[in-house]
């Protein structure tokens, strides 16, 4: 149970990394798009700006959480 | 085109992780033995080939566009957190990757290690070049396997990851020295970029979006890409400048 527990903490960490909210963001982006899609709305014009949206907030997070002096 | 996108991706993640690689590689040597250094970083290149060579062809059997919505969403999460770090390095709020201070890591806890000799090989030295090589080398086969797979030409991207490891290796022999004065920083930036453009492209396709111009539109993702990772770098500095009591 141990190394199952391992195994997916390892592909947790080697995929989401330090923040699971980015990770999130990414996920309901891509939801968001396939909603459009399926909706029959031009859709590729979503995403490049929502990730950015995502890496900034992400970036924001990182440095206030060094700020903070939470090491990550 | 995609074609060489995809191989110059390949090639650049695979370089950069092997140069990372190769530093653990150096220090297991240098301190505890070449011959169970070179082992371990052997065992190591056969699970990471076990790995590709069983993944790759298993995942061209699942339908393209799943498959791209699945690796495209892989890659922008896995993409992004490279690109965090590189942005977070390039506007000075994090240390740059430094090979050297690695390297120097590296040799004081791998000469503090007791000595244990198992079937004639330091078990230590093993371990550090088959855990550092297999760590580093997972991440490679991650960028082969969803690369080569989403592209349909897993052959490429394993080749561009050859010729990489070859690249790297020469160069590591004939140097023997951490590769200090590759632009690792540089080149973590441009993978961060690259695997960020492939994973929006993928999985905006997988989730049914058509893009004006089809293929020819990776370009414009990339150009959009570079231009806010540029602009953040930008900002992040300012604000750091900012931060810093004069």
């Amino acid at each position: 149970m141990r190394h199952v527990a391992a195994f997916g903490r390892f592909w947790w960490d080697f995929v989401v990394g330090d923040d699971w909210r980015a990770a999130a963001g990414v996920l309901a982006s891509i939801g968001v798009t396939a909603a459009l899609a399926a909706a029959g709305w031009a859709a590729w014009w979503f995403l490049p700006p929502a990730t950015a949206v995502v890496l900034w907030l992400s970036l924001r997070r990182a440095i206030r959480q060094r700020a903070l002096g939470v090491s990550r | 085109m995609n074609d060489g996108f995809l191989f110059a991706s390949a090639f650049l993640a695979s370089g950069v992780e092997m140069v990372e690689a190769l530093t653990i590689v150096l220090a297991a040597g240098v301190t505890r033995g070449w011959r169970s250094a070179l082992f371990g970083l052997g065992a190591a290149v056969v699970v990471l080939t076990v790995i590709v060579a069983v993944l790759g062809p298993a995942l061209t059997l699942i339908p393209i566009s799943a498959l791209r919505l699945v690796v495209g969403a892989l890659l922008l999460a896995f993409g992004l957190q490279w690109l965090r770090k590189a942005i977070l390095r390039a506007s000075g709020f994090v240390g740059l990757h430094d090979e050297d201070a690695i390297f120097a890591r590296e040799l004081a806890d791998a000469r503090g290690a007791a000595h244990e000799e198992r079937a004639g090989m330091d078990w230590y030295g093993f371990t550090l070049a088959f855990k550092g090589v297999l760590l580093e080398g997972l991440e490679v086969a991650f960028i082969v396997i969803t690369f080569g797979s989403a592209q349909g030409n897993l052959r490429l991207a394993a080749l561009a990851a050859a010729a990489a490891l070859v690249l790297v290796a020469v160069v590591g022999v004939l140097v023997r020295a951490p590769l200090a004065r590759v632009p690792e920083n540089t080149l973590k930036f441009a993978v961060g970029v690259m695997l960020t453009t492939f994973g929006i492209f993928w999985s905006a396709e997988g989730a049914g979006a058509d893009w004006p111009g089809g293929d020819a539109a990776l370009l414009g993702v990339l150009a959009f890409v570079v231009l806010v990772s540029f602009a953040s770098v930008a900002l992040l500095r300012r604000r750091r400048l900012a931060l810093t009591p004069a």
